[in-house]
């Protein structure tokens, strides 16, 4: 790959890292699963990267009290085959276990996938449907936002240029729970074309796509109803109408909408069937 | 014995473990890099071209534009070298001057110190493009007032080409039974090799030799074609290599304008200059295959019985003629229109058409796969008219047995076959008469999973070529190919192959040949090709060719040296010549066995001569020129086994199975890797692959995360078998296995998907069978059930 020209920097510490990221143009490297392909095409042209694929304080996994925590530098892998995520929260793994290749899932991180934003990327809609939070720590501090808010166009976040975003948390599910990640990927890239991320909190379904629309889409809990019998999810996701749907040569707008409806019922038919 | 044995590929220890030399692994002293700049846009007029931001770069060399690149009169384009009646060949400069045709289209050069300076550099060459109107599609390039490609050639026809007997066929139709037709697209593609092209140039000004390593597959055509047109040297004084090359599949036969132009540069700035293609470069550059738009009517009588066929294609040439770009959608697809079948009448017509879009030429299969294609999808079509099994269909109208050799109505004369029984073999393989009890039983289930069964039974013209044939054809070349064996004293062997392998495995199929003449081990024979200094001329590896022409090539030398060798035997036998035979490793006096001279002492008496006829020369070195007799004509039956998820439009691929006859076999397990390789790259364009452009003339698929080229897992494991029946015209008995898979995979996935659709009424779709077209197709007639889930 024949890149621009950039300086490279590793950071040692978060405030290392928050005080190298003030510089003009500069652009964070962890797994760089995201960042490096649009290096190679010449898309990004950043003077710095900081890498903070060192700073151990942004890796790992743990589950306190009901509440899963999931550092930014965690790899897909690590989470994948997380035996804690297997209890906490299965649909986690079962998505980071779909992206990509061994290769990307070795080296592609949690906190890259969500702030690069691509809307075919796995982990976005599934952290919307776990009902998750995003940390971030930026030059004046923590502060906290929901996943659902989080993602505001095509990659596109709430994120400052000079903030980090350093770890997912959100409530553990129970047993009684049920969950899945089912996705339509395209056969190049292996992205979805449509994800469907569904979770039973009980009886209470929750469901939000990959792939369909710039941003996830997240389908109300009020318009899914409460039969959960493959007739009645097939009923109620009927109607369903995604706003500015993504069409593209691989998938037009019509497709994607049809595909929503297919999957969002095959996932959540599948959740109905984990529930402990 | 050496033939017929499965012996490992000698030369992957090197290419596994990293030790093969490609193009850009090769470095000489005081090396530069060039990037080539190219334009965005598909149309468009140079106004200017500033170089000056990029020549104050630090590191660079010099920046060379259309204008200010070659030197003198000579040189500068790069030719097509097949001509066809009243062509027209617009010339293809080596950058364009005045003129883009495609995205990808070079404008100029930067020469830098390494290769991120020239990337650097090259984005500060400022182009001042005035974009013009672009036409992309090869029916709208047809249509009146469409934008023209060259200001040259009306109506962008390069050629308008015919075949066959279009009276008898027409008469055929009138009053025929039963006739079906289809308009059929022939999906563009782009070859892939693993290897991106490059090539690394060096001139000794000195001497005025140039020196060029090539991703080629025929490094003497490269050097003709230099010399004859886009460098204008003296043919000995240019040297062409063509090192490890990884892959082709037909793209690195061509003499692109990106090697002349390191040659150029090597030879303005006295640096050697290296250029290789990064991966979206190639996509972009390397020519792409197929993208065909046809017509096809077919007549048959009420028993099935086919009466005619009849052909229309518009063939997309691109922007510009590529090398053998004319040949084929010509002759080498309108010749193979008859398939396996005893056709009484057709008539084929091809128009050559240029599009803004890179040029088309060979890709694996080249014409035989598109001709396939059209005759198999409308063998299913005649099939379900007559309300027949596809299968009874074709064995109603297969050559028989007994009827070759076979004169078919499109020019070829195929010597050798017997069809019938490759496709029991693979109907037997697949299981196919529980397949159609089970597809029966789900249909009435109402199961929301399809299941489709797909047939195609091909037959393939290669071996290419003979050359008076293919030169009353229209080629600008002969298409034999040259072998030397060199005996060295000690009695290990040398062979110099005018084949030039990229991947292929000759340095163990071409050793195993001589070994198995010769009685020595493989290990003792070397096999060099690949090199004009160290090679005789050579015409190089395509068109399934190398084992059966050049294989054969390397068996006539062997035999000049066996007949020398008698000679020498003979002399220390004190026998004729004519009673020795040559076998086991010794020559022999015929019927007495104890009476003989071995191997290795006649060699070491052909070096020494001291005990020697006084009419012979000494030394032992043959070498042969192979002109086949006529091509090749491998077959087989493929069958292909799909579900379809009609909620989705998803196509999985269950099973596949296949019987090929590819004469006698040198290596099964290379063949077998052959095949394996073909049926991966059909069933990609069947399923998956497609180069797609925008209405400007952008590639909408110009990177792997959008051109879906198959991979293991989405690939079932291949169910393969042969049945033989030699070649009756060369020494081996072999036909070429290079191209098969992916000549007939395409139509057998191709059928089983619409075998599946049939089920609402489909009787036809193009490829690539993408989801959502298998949806849309579902959803769009007329007895599609809900389609919810």
């Amino acid at each position: 790959m024949f890149p621009g020209n950039f300086d490279y920097v590793r950071a040692d510490s978060l405030t290392d890292a928050l005080s190298l990221l003030a510089q003009e143009d500069a652009k964070v490297l962890a797994g760089g699963h995201s960042l490096v392909p649009l290096l190679k095409q010449r898309l990004a042209q950043p003077s710095t990267l900081v890498d903070i694929s060192k700073i151990d304080e942004l890796r790992g996994i743990s589950v306190n009290g009901g509440t899963v925590r999931v550092g930014a530098l965690t790899t897909h892998h690590e989470v994948a085959s997380s035996e804690a995520l297997q209890e906490a929260a299965p649909i986690l793994a079962e998505a980071a276990g779909k992206i990509g290749d061994p290769q990307v899932r070795n080296r592609g991180t949690v906190g890259g996938n969500i702030a690069h934003a691509d809307p075919a990327s796995d982990l976005p809609a599934v952290l919307v449907a776990l009902g998750a939070t995003i940390h971030i720590q930026g030059p004046n501090g923590a502060r906290e936002t929901p996943a659902a808010g989080f993602f505001q166009g095509l990659m596109d976040t709430g994120l400052e240029e000079n903030e980090i975003l350093v770890a997912v948390t959100f409530d553990a599910l129970s047993s009684g729970d049920g969950s899945a990640y089912v996705k339509f990927e395209h056969p190049a890239s292996g992205y979805a074309i449509c994800g469907a991320a569904a979770v039973l909190r009980g009886d209470t379904p929750s469901l939000a796509f990959n792939g369909v629309a710039v941003v996830p889409h997240a389908v109300s809990t009020g318009d899914l109803g409460s039969d959960l019998s493959d007739e009645g999810l097939t009923a109620a996701l009927s109607g369903l109408a995604i706003e500015d749907p993504l069409s593209d040569i691989h998938a037009s707008a019509e497709y994607r909408n049809h595909l929503a409806k297919v999957f969002g019922a095959r996932a959540l038919g599948l959740a109905r069937d984990r529930r402990g | 014995m050496s033939i017929g044995a499965s012996i490992k590929r000698r030369e992957d220890p090197a290419l596994v473990t990293g030790k093969g030399k490609y193009t850009d692994d090769l470095v000489r002293p005081g090396m530069a890099f060039a990037a080539i700049v190219r334009s965005p846009y598909a149309h468009a007029k140079i106004a200017s071209i500033d170089t000056s931001a990029a020549e104050a770069v630090d590191g660079v060399i010099a920046v060379y534009t259309g204008a200010d690149l070659v030197k003198g009169d000579a040189g500068g384009v790069v030719p097509t070298c097949w001509l066809l009646p009243d062509i027209k060949t617009p010339d293809h400069p080596i950058l364009a001057k005045d003129v883009v045709r495609h995205v990808g289209d070079g404008v100029a050069v930067v020469v830098a110190e390494d290769r991120y300076v020239a990337y650097d550099a090259a984005e500060l060459v400022e182009v001042d493009y005035d974009a013009l109107d672009a036409v992309t599609d090869v029916v709208a390039a047809l249509e009146d007032g469409a934008p023209l490609v060259h200001a040259d050639v009306p109506g962008n026809v390069s050629f308008d080409w015919d075949l066959g007997d279009k009276e008898k066929t027409d008469a055929a139709f009138e009053g025929a039974a039963h006739t079906v037709s289809v308009d059929l697209r022939n999906s563009r593609l782009i070859p892939h090799a693993v290897e991106p092209r490059g090539a690394l140039a060096e001139f000794d000004d000195a001497k005025g030799d140039l020196t060029v390593w090539v991703t080629s597959q025929n490094p003497h055509v490269h050097r003709l074609l230099m010399t004859l047109a886009s460098i204008g040297l003296p043919e000995h004084k240019i040297r062409v290599v063509a090192p490890e090359v990884g892959g082709g599949f037909g793209s690195k036969i061509h003499h692109y304008p990106d090697e002349a132009i390191v040659a150029w540069c090597a030879m303005n700035t006295g640096r050697p200059v290296k250029w290789v293609a990064t991966r979206s470069e190639t996509n972009l550059t390397d020519a792409h295959g197929r993208d065909h738009a046809s017509h096809a009517e077919l007549a048959f009588d009420k028993d099935g019985k086919v009466l005619a066929l009849r052909v229309e294609t518009k063939a997309a040439m691109g922007a510009y003629l590529s090398t053998f770009a004319p040949a084929v959608p010509t002759y080498l697809y309108g010749t193979l229109l008859s398939g396996q079948y005893d056709f009484p009448a057709i008539h084929v017509r091809t128009l050559g058409v240029f599009t803004h879009t890179t040029p088309v030429d060979a890709y694996r299969g080249a014409g035989r796969p598109e001709a396939t294609f059209l005759i198999e999808r409308i063998m299913d079509m005649g099939a379900a008219e007559l309300g027949v099994d596809p299968t009874d269909f074709r064995r109603r109208n297969f050559i028989a047995a007994d009827a070759f050799p076979y004169a078919t109505q499109v020019a070829l004369e195929y010597d050798s076959g017997n069809y019938g029984p490759a496709l029991d073999r693979a109907l037997e393989m697949v299981g196919y008469d529980g397949l159609r009890k089970e597809q029966a039983e789900r249909r009435e289930a109402g199961d929301r999973k399809i299941l489709g069964i797909g047939v195609s039974t091909f037959i393939e013209a290669c071996g290419l070529a003979p050359s008076q044939v293919v030169g009353a054809l229209g080629a600008q070349a002969g298409l034999w190919e040259s072998a030397k064996v060199r005996v060295h004293p000690t009695g290990t062997i040398t062979v110099y192959s005018g084949s030039s392998g990229h991947g292929q495995g000759h340095e163990t199929t071409f050793a195993q040949i001589v070994a198995d003449r010769l009685g020595v081990d493989v290990d003792q024979v070397e096999v060099v090709q690949g090199d004009t200094r160290e090679v005789q001329f050579g015409m190089g590896t395509y068109g399934s060719r190398s084992a059966a022409v050049g294989g054969s090539a390397i068996s006539e030398a062997v035999d000049k040296v066996i007949a020398k060798g008698k000679k020498i035997a003979a002399h220390l036998l004190e026998a004729s010549a004519d009673d020795l035979e040559f076998k086991d490793g010794a020559f022999h006096v015929k019927g007495v066995p104890a009476k003989s001279q071995a191997w290795g002492d006649v060699v070491l008496q052909s070096y020494l001569a001291h005990n020697y006829p006084d009419d012979l020369e000494p030394g032992l070195e043959e070498t042969a020129f192979y002109n086949p007799a006529n091509f090749t004509y491998p077959f087989g039956a493929h069958i292909a086994v799909v579900e379809v998820d009609q909620d989705t439009g998803h196509v999985e691929l269950r099973q596949y199975a296949c019987c090929d006859d590819v004469g006698n076999v040198i290596n099964p397990m290379i063949v077998e890797g052959q095949v394996h390789g073909g049926l991966a790259q059909g069933i990609g364009q069947a399923l998956w692959e497609e180069a797609v452009y925008d209405e400007y003339g952008q590639l909408l698929t110009g990177t792997l995360m959008d051109y879906a080229l198959p991979r293991a897992h989405m690939l079932p494991s291949f169910d393969t078998d042969r049945t033989v029946t030699p070649c009756p015209h060369n020494p081996l008995g072999v036909k070429g296995v290079g191209e098969a898979g992916t000549i007939a995979s395409p139509a057998a996935v191709a059928n089983a998907v619409i075998d599946a659709l049939s089920t609402f009424g489909v009787r036809h779709m193009d490829m690539p069978m993408t989801p959502e077209k298998v949806w849309r197709t579902i959803h769009s007639s007329s007895n599609a059930s809900n389609g919810e889930g």
